[in-house]
């Protein structure tokens, strides 16, 4: 079974390296853009020394661990946002046709390696956070920092996913999802307490945001949060992802079934 | 068993029809409309109508990429949205429209790869290309990627990608819409030997009648969404009462001839001298014609068949008259 997916996967990356320029051009203007972003990342912590009750530096662990879930989600599955050119086109027919996942098709014909850079420079970040602050390392707090980039990672998939497949319905939806995914990753950039009213309620608890990197860096720094919710919640982040995906799934399943395809 | 059996098979559509500015309206569309079949394994079945009658959207149903709106459907003995994955291994689909194969690779590359996504064993999957090389002529592009193969051969291509698996039922969407003189020939006597085979059941879409006439011995004709002839292509003649012509050309002007029995005269044409007769049924040309030489000099006789165009042309008229009298 994995081998089919995996054919599929070397197929596209053979088809894309066909043109050979536009997949170099590809892979220059992503580490331009990543180096760009450090920079942004930077610039930021020079002229705030502290956000929503929180150290420059604490906020930066919170923000690289936000960006390395969203980095891995977006390697992964952010392709899924192709979904609406294949139902434009007609195209999700041919995916149908075949004995395999609709959805594990989608994600493999359409790999992106080249975002494959931005997880190496969202571990980059988290590896200077990390060294820029107090951490007293013990068993717990290891095993958070490896789950929770993963589980984090699994909650933008399923953001992604139920985004995409809104394309089912409404086929001209745009950037619509992008508000939540990219959306999102700006969110989790920043601790929970800077945001108020119904949209920190919406994101945060609304989305399961505030368990990508929030709660799980509270934990890992041992500092207690400003709005008063228990340490423990830092362990929360598989049980949200397994919950997002659940949704995801069904919202899918239902969208596939709900799919017109084109004339002729 | 049947292969395909349909009952009362139904796909609506909501459109928002544009009224004013803004304002939009609702509205229920039914693209089939009550469909119901069965198909035998070993049949080959031509799946005509003119454009927007629900060809499409049927072949779409039976194959498990759109779920009916209501009705029951069996294909192989699976409901084909909820058993998708165990479906497409039982057929083989060719949508003129959309290619199945990985456009910037090789062809050779594209049925490697179909290889592996259905799981064939090599033995099977290296008996069925050879078969379909040989009988489809692929050995001269099969290394070209298929984004740069011509129509022709590309449609050849996705006929050998759809039947590497050994597929029990062949759906073929317009199969030969846009070949050249060339191609359509070589699509129509593979699919020729494959009904001859009788191994493959084949449903295929088409506007070109001639694919009709040369592949299929049952006929469905759907308009509006509806079933309007189910049969053979002789009892569609016979329904509508189509009829053979005999023309014959003469030495002098033609003159009514006395008694003339089983035929009645359609058309004089060249000042008299050339004259269509139509047959009524179950007379044979050799009757009218010995008829006529005993009255005149006969320079020149031609048999016409019954157009079916025009008979189809003729059902789908009768069909919206039927409409219009109906809601009207």
């Amino acid at each position: 079974m994995l081998s089919a997916y995996t054919r599929l996967l070397v197929a596209q990356i053979r088809s894309q390296t066909q043109y050979r320029l536009s997949f170099l051009a590809d892979v220059v203007s992503t580490c331009l853009m990543s180096l760009l972003d450090i920079v942004a990342v930077l610039v930021l912590f020079r002229v705030t020394p502290a956000l929503g009750g929180f150290s420059g530096r604490q906020v930066l662990v919170m923000a690289a661990m936000a960006l390395l879930a969203f980095s891995l989600s977006d390697l992964l599955v952010g392709n899924v946002e192709r979904l609406r050119f294949y139902i434009r086109t007609g195209l999700f027919d041919v995916v149908l046709l075949r004995p395999l996942s609709a959805l594990g098709q989608l994600l493999v014909i359409d790999f992106a390696p080249r975002r494959t850079g931005r997880v190496v420079q969202a571990l980059v970040i988290l590896a200077v956070a990390l060294f820029l602050v107090d951490i007293d390392w013990s068993v717990a707090r290891v095993a958070i920092l490896v789950v929770t980039p993963l589980a984090g990672s699994l909650i933008f998939a399923s953001i992604f996913v139920a985004g995409a497949t809104v394309a089912f319905w409404w086929v001209e939806s745009g950037e619509l999802a992008n508000a939540f995914t990219y959306g999102g990753r700006d969110f989790t950039t920043y601790p929970v307490s800077v945001y108020s009213g119904w949209f920190r309620r919406l994101f945060a608890y609304g989305l399961g945001f505030a368990f990508v990197a929030y709660y799980p860096a509270l934990f890992l720094l041992d500092v207690p949060d400003p709005l008063g919710a228990p340490i423990w919640l830092g362990w929360g982040t598989p049980v949200v992802a397994l919950l997002a995906m659940t949704v995801a799934a069904c919202v899918w399943r239902t969208g596939v079934r709900h799919y017109r395809s084109t004339g002729s | 068993m049947a292969i395909i059996e349909a009952e009362e098979l139904r796909k609506e559509f909501v459109v928002w029809r544009k009224v004013g500015r803004l304002r939009r309206q609702r509205q229920v569309v039914s693209a089939v409309d009550g469909v119901s079949l069965r198909v035998e394994q070993g049949e080959t079945l031509g799946y005509l109508g003119p454009n927007g009658a629900g060809k499409s959207t049927t072949l779409k149903m039976f194959t498990g990429v759109l779920a009916p709106s209501s009705g029951r459907l069996r294909v192989c003995g699976l409901e084909p949205v909820s058993r998708r994955v165990q479906l497409t291994r039982q057929i083989g689909v060719v949508f003129g429209q959309r290619s199945q194969l990985w456009w910037d690779l090789p062809l050779r590359d594209s049925f490697a790869l179909l290889r592996h996504v259905f799981r064939i064993p090599q033995a099977e999957h290296a008996a069925r290309l050879a078969q379909c090389r040989e009988l489809l002529g692929l050995d001269e592009f099969l290394d070209t990627p298929v984004r740069q193969l011509s129509l022709g051969q590309r449609m050849r291509g996705e006929l050998t990608a759809a039947l590497l698996h050994g597929p029990r039922v062949l759906f073929l969407d317009e199969p030969t819409i846009g070949l050249d003189v060339v191609s359509k020939q070589a699509v129509r006597a593979f699919l020729t030997q494959l009904r001859d085979q009788g191994e493959v059941t084949v449903v295929l879409t088409t506007h070109d009648l001639a694919d009709i006439e040369r592949l299929c011995r049952r006929l469905v004709i759907i308009d509006h969404g509806r079933v309007v002839h189910d049969g053979s292509l002789e009892a569609l003649h016979a329904r509508y009462g189509s009829r053979r012509r005999v023309v014959v050309d003469l030495d002098a002007p033609w003159e009514q001839v006395p008694g003339l029995s089983g035929a009645v005269v359609e058309a004089v044409e060249a000042e008299g001298h050339r004259v269509t007769f139509s047959l009524a049924e179950g007379v044979t040309a050799g009757h009218v014609i010995t008829q006529l030489a005993g009255y005149a000099a006969l320079r020149d006789i031609s048999i016409v068949e019954p157009d079916i165009e025009e008979v189809i042309a003729r059902l789908y008229a009768a069909s919206d008259d039927a409409r219009s009298v109906a809601s009207g």
